[in-house]
Formats: structure tokens, C-alpha cells, sequence
């Protein structure tokens, strides 16, 4: 396969470019994705290729531009929609969880909404208590919506497409401080990876941890750190958290007998939680030597203070305890 | 006049079916075979049926949740209406939907909504769909008096007016959202008002004189259609009934009711077909039978429709 070296990023726009070039139907929206290129410099260029009448400037709107993305989605075009933050959602909240996840299945499976949202989440930026949540449990509560997150350029490449070839609502949730990690990413167009499959990050034997987005990548610095000492660490990234592959992490559970879920999001009400329970109740339970532990963001807003802010999410350090604990070291 | 003898006869036919319609739903709501709630829309059916019946093939509508009268306007089949109001698998949504959900999104029904103000975005949306694609088509966004205080209808209002997006906001002020009166709920006796915030036309029209709505949205069609940008249609009228399943009305008098009993539009359109010697009295009694007739079909049909299986239940969460 032919790669590229690009930021997440720019595999983001690549993704969109691509399936806007393919796809006539296929259009962008969203608050300053214009020439401005997004808050975040996402879509920087798209608006020169595309022209307005694809890659729309909205106003300051989200209500409205979620809830018409849902009835263009419904009347034939394939929208994506940038919120600028994922935090922004609660003011689309309705035209989400009322109206765009609910149209197929109210109206008799009469209706496809193909669209896809794309929210820029997560901590780390100092942005503070309304620019930094995590609230992807809160879209995986809400059957009707598919919930997916990316955690490497190549993965938000191949993820992104998928979800804009879905013909039902995704929320795609990027963290902000992926968008400028680099990695290979396929330079092929027809690069796209299947949506509700889960991704063995890194096989192991002892322990199984489930985990997403930038903290896999402080779980993997953790895993790289106990394995010195003999511990091997299965880790695996669902991808799709919302429907989420489960047989992969209930199989990778038989053979560790341990599992973590690592996330960023609180706690309390988090997909760890979740993910725990699907554990418990499925076959891996009578493997397990351990209880299944939850590495999760501490139950606070996002403070401003650096140290304070770094507090709230998991450190590779709580991550190694973990491990440990369940090791019974 | 634009208005044909044909299209009047039908206007006749569909407004005696939406009254009839809301008729045997208040029955069978009270026999305990219609369940949750419903949202009668009786003495509205000129504004539900006149304002659809001068959309073009193609149109398409979104609906509120007090959407009967629009539906039938719309041009949807009673047969299943009925269906999907007493759950069956026949209905528009295979009895997943009940009154407040009835679609028919393939022939451009985008559906009743259960949210107050649910359908300004979805309209905006759809009519985005229409431009980009140059179907020549526009939307038909139906909303109550109270809806204009949700934030959608700003949102939605002003993004249509920068797209000049072809969207007609139809907005049914039947004077109450619930038990709350208009002026307790906006400082302005006159909706159409706030369309000189968003720089587009507000018009106000008798929403119980089925021609004035009829001509009304015809001609706004035309700058709609013709890329000129939304317009919001103010449509004064009023419910007969109750808000919904138990209302015991004490926030009106019966002489405002009996007032507007008066404005029947039915009669309204009777009146006028025979003053204007568009149709004989018999012409006009022969609709009205057809329409009882049809009525009784659709029961029939409902009644006579299984039930969906169990196992649907989780059946259309996913394309
Ligand atoms: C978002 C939301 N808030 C409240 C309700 C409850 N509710 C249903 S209908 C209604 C009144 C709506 O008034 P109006 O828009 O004037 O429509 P009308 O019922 O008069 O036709 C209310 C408050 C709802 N369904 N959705
Ligand atoms: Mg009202």
C-alpha cells in the first residue's frame, strides 16, 4: 500500500476531499469551515477546491445545522457538518437525538440519514470546562446513532470515509490533541476501514485493555513501560464505540483473564462502565482473575490551571497501577 | 381566479376527510383503542389542507404534531393513517409512529413531529436538498404559535434567509400553545412580525378562509420557487377541541369557541362553491358522502389490519 506522511488532520480533510470528489451529493457545513479553514484548520483548502455551494459557511447555529443536515440527509444529499466543539452539541441536541436518530425507525425504517458530525473533543488544550469534554457515552446512549473516534491519521482516514458512506447518522469524535500527530497514512482513495470492528492495537497474554482516542496512546506508553517487567498487555481499540464490536474484547478477555477500560471521559456514566458490564455478562466472565477496573477521567469540569487540567485525565502512571493491581503486584 | 372547479372539489373532499378523520380518532381515543396522545386539529382544515393543496408534484412538507388535517392536505392515504393511528403494520410507519409521527418521507412527507418547533431544521435541510439539487421544489414547514419561541425557529429562519433556502414557514396561530395564550408567550399579536428579523416577507392570511390560504401560499410559491428566499405565512385560526386527550379548557370561554365555530372553514368553502355557482348542492352533498364513505373504508381497513410482530421491535434502528 502506498503512503503518506500526514497529520491527523489533514488526513481528516483528505477523507472529506476524497468522498466530496466521488460524491456530488456529498457537502460540508459548518461554523467558519470556509475560507477560514475551521477552528481547528481542518478544511483549510476545501472551500477553494469545493466552492461555496459545497462547503458552506454556516451562522452560529448548531441547532440548525444539525437538524438540516438530518433533512438533507433524509431528501438525498450526504452531509458532514463540523460543530466546532464537541461540547456545543447540547445545543443540537434535539435535532440529534430527537430528529436525526430517530427518523428511521419512527417512520417504519421508511427514512436513511446519511450524515456525519464531526466533534472536536477532549482535554489538554486549556480551553477549559466548555471547550474540553468528552461526551461520546452520552451518543452512545441514544440507539439510532452510530458513535465513532479515531485514534491514529491513518484510522481517521479510513474511519471518516466509512462514516460518510453510512447511511445513518455517525458522530465522529476527534480529539483535539490528535490533530497534529503524524503518522503513514494510505495514499489510496478506496481506503476505508469497516465501521463497528474493533482494532488490536498490540497483542498480549496478560492483561486486556480497552481504550480509544489520545489516552491509547498514553496506554500504550504505560503497556510499554510494564512489559520491561514482564507483563504483556493485549490492547484494544473498538473504534466504533457505539455499536461497538464486543467479541474481540470478550475473546481477548477469555485468554487474559484481566481487563482495564482506559478513558478520558468521567467516570461516572462512562463507557467503561459499560464496556465492564458487557464483560461481566458475557462468556469472559468465568475467566476472569480480577475484577474489571476503570482508568477514567476524575467526575469535575475540565479545570483551566495546567496541573489541574492534566489532574483530570488518566496519567500513564494511573494507568500502570492498574495494571499492577490486577497483576496483584 | 386560479382556483379550478376540481382543485375545489378536492380542497372540499380532503377538509371533509380531515374532519372527519380527527371525528373518529376522538372516538376511538375514548374507547381506549387509540393510545398515548393525539392533537386534534379540528377547525384548522383550511390551513392544514388549502395551504398543501396549492404545493406542486414534488413538494414536499413537514408536518406538526398536531399534523392530521396537514397530512390529509398533504395528500396522504387515510386508509393508512387510520392504520398507523390504531398500530398497525399497515400504517405509514408500520405502527412504530402513531399521530405523532406519520411520514412518508419517499413521496416528500418529512413527518410529524412530537417536539414543538422539530421541524423548522429538518424544513431548512430539505429545502437545502432542493436548491443544490435544482429540483425546482420547495418545502412546506407547518408550525404552531408556541413553536416561534423555540431557538430552532431563529436558527432555521435566519439560515434559510442567508441561503435564501425554498422554504415557506407555515405557522397554524390558533392563538394558544397548550393552555398558554399568545399574549403570554410573545410581547407581538402578529408572528409575521418577526420575518423583518431575518430580512424576509411575513404575510398574515384568514387561516379559516381556504381560498385566501390557497392563493396566499400559491403566490408566495412563486418567489419561493424562483430563488427569492424564504417567507413566513402567519395563518390566524383556531382549534375547536382541546390541546389534547384531557383538557378541561379553562383557560377559554365557550362564547370565544362558539365565536369561532361560527368561521367554520368547511362551511366557509361550501358557501362559497354554491354562492359562486361553482357546484350544485348535490355535487356538494355527493362529496360529502364520498368523503363518510372513505371515512368508514379506512376504519374498516384499520380495524381489519394486523398488529406488527414482536419481533419488529428491533427491526429500522440502522439503514
Ligand atoms: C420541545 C417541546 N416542548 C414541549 C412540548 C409539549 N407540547 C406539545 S404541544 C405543545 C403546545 C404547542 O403549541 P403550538 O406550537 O402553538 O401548537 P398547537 O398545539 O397550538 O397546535 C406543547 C407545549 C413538546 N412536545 N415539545
Ligand atoms: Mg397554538
Amino acid at each position: 500500500m502506498e503512503m503518506k506522511e500526514m497529520t491527523y488532520k489533514d488526513a481528516i480533510n483528505l477523507a472529506m476531499s476524497e468522498e466530496m470528489r466521488k460524491d456530488k451529493n456529498v457537502i460540508f457545513m459548518g461554523e467558519d469551515i470556509g475560507l477560514y479553514g475551521g477552528a481547528f484548520g481542518v478544511s483549510v483548502g476545501m472551500f477553494e477546491e469545493f466552492g461555496e455551494d459545497r462547503v458552506k459557511d454556516t451562522p452560529i447555529s448548531e441547532a440548525v445545522i444539525t437538524g438540516a443536515a438530518a433533512g438533507a440527509a433524509a431528501t438525498g444529499l450526504r452531509p458532514i457538518c463540523e460543530m466546532m466543539f464537541m461540547d456545543f452539541i447540547t445545543i443540537a441536541m434535539d435535532n440529534l437525538v430527537n430528529q436525526a436518530a430517530k427518523m428511521r425507525y419512527m417512520f417504519g425504517g421508511k427514512a436513511k440519514v446519511p450524515m456525519t458530525l464531526r466533534l472536536p473533543a477532549g482535554s489538554g488544550t486549556g480551553a477549559a470546562a466548555q471547550h474540553c469534554q468528552s461526551l461520546e457515552a452520552w451518543l452512545c446512549h441514544v440507539p439510532g446513532l452510530k458513535v465513532v473516534t479515531a485514534s491514529t491519521p491513518a484510522e481517521a482516514k479510513g474511519l471518516l470515509k466509512a462514516a460518510i458512506r453510512d447511511d445513518n447518522p455517525v458522530c465522529f469524535v476527534e480529539h483535539k490533541l490528535l490533530y497534529k500527530m503524524k503518522g503513514e497514512v494510505p495514499v489510496d482513495d478506496e481506503y476505508v476501514l469497516p465501521l463497528g470492528q474493533s482494532d488490536v492495537k498490540k497483542e498480549g497474554t496478560d492483561v486486556t485493555i480497552v481504550t480509544y482516542g489520545t489516552i491509547l496512546h498514553r496506554v500504550m506508553e504505560a503497556v510499554e513501560a510494564v512489559e520491561k517487567e514482564g507483563i504483556s498487555v493485549e490492547v484494544i481499540d473498538p473504534r466504533t464505540l457505539y455499536p461497538m464490536d464486543t467479541e474481540t474484547i470478550v475473546e481477548s478477555v477469555k485468554k487474559t483473564g484481566r481487563a482495564i477500560v482506559v478513558h478520558e471521559a468521567a467516570k461516572t456514566g462512562g463507557l467503561g462502565g459499560e464496556i465492564a458490564a458487557m464483560i461481566s455478562e458475557s462468556e469472559a466472565f468465568d475467566f476472569l482473575d480480577a475484577p474489571v477496573l476503570r482508568v477514567a477521567g476524575l467526575d469535575t469540569p475540565i479545570p483551566y490551571n495546567r496541573n489541574l487540567e492534566a489532574a483530570v485525565a488518566p496519567s500513564v502512571d494511573m494507568i500502570k497501577d492498574a495494571i499492577y493491581k490486577v497483576m496483584n503486584r | 381566479m386560479s382556483l379550478s372547479k376540481e382543485t375545489l372539489m378536492e380542497m372540499y373532499l380532503r377538509m371533509n376527510h380531515a374532519r372527519l378523520f380527527e371525528e373518529k380518532v376522538a372516538y376511538f381515543f375514548s374507547r381506549g383503542m387509540v393510545h398515548g396522545t393525539t392533537h386534534l386539529s379540528v377547525g384548522q382544515e383550511a390551513s392544514g389542507v388549502a395551504s398543501c393543496m396549492a404545493l406542486e408534484d414534488g413538494d414536499l412538507a413537514s408536518l406538526t404534531h398536531r399534523g392530521h388535517s396537514q397530512a390529509v392536505g398533504f395528500g396522504l392515504d387515510i386508509n393508512k393513517m387510520m392504520a398507523e393511528l390504531l398500530g398497525k403494520e399497515t400504517g405509514y410507519c408500520k405502527g412504530k409512529g402513531g399521530s405523532m409521527h406519520i411520514a412518508d418521507i419517499d413521496n416528500g412527507n418529512l413527518g410529524a413531529n412530537g417536539i414543538v418547533g422539530g421541524g423548522y431544521c429538518i424544513s431548512v435541510g430539505a429545502a437545502l436538498t432542493q436548491q443544490y439539487q435544482k429540483t425546482g421544489k420547495l418545502v412546506l414547514c407547518f408550525a404552531g404559535d408556541g413553536s416561534a419561541n423555540e431557538g430552532s425557529f431563529h436558527e432555521a429562519l435566519n439560515l434559510a434567509s442567508v441561503w435564501k433556502l425554498p422554504v415557506i414557514f407555515f405557522i397554524e396561530n390558533n392563538l394558544y400553545g397548550m393552555s398558554t395564550p399568545i399574549s403570554k408567550h410573545m410581547n407581538i399579536t402578529d408572528i409575521a412580525d418577526r420575518a423583518k428579523a431575518y430580512g424576509i416577507p411575513g404575510i398574515i392570511v384568514d387561516g379559516n378562509d381556504p381560498i385566501e390560504v390557497y392563493e396566499t401560499v400559491n403566490k408566495a410559491a412563486e418567489g419561493v420557487r424562483s430563488g427569492k428566499g424564504p417567507v413566513l405565512i402567519e395563518s390566524k385560526t383556531y382549534r375547536w377541541l382541546g390541546h389534547s386527550k384531557s383538557d378541561a379548557q379553562a383557560y377559554r370561554t365557550k362564547e370565544e369557541v362558539q365565536q369561532w365555530k361560527e368561521k367554520d372553514p368547511i362551511a366557509r368553502l361550501k358557501k362559497f362553491m354554491l354562492e359562486n355557482k361553482i357546484a350544485t348542492a348535490e355535487e356538494i352533498e355527493a362529496v360529502e358522502e364520498q368523503a363518510r364513505t372513505n371515512m368508514e373504508n379506512a376504519v374498516e381497513f384499520a380495524n381489519n389490519s394486523p398488529e406488527p410482530p414482536v419481533e419488529s421491535v428491533t427491526e429500522d434502528v440502522y439503514a
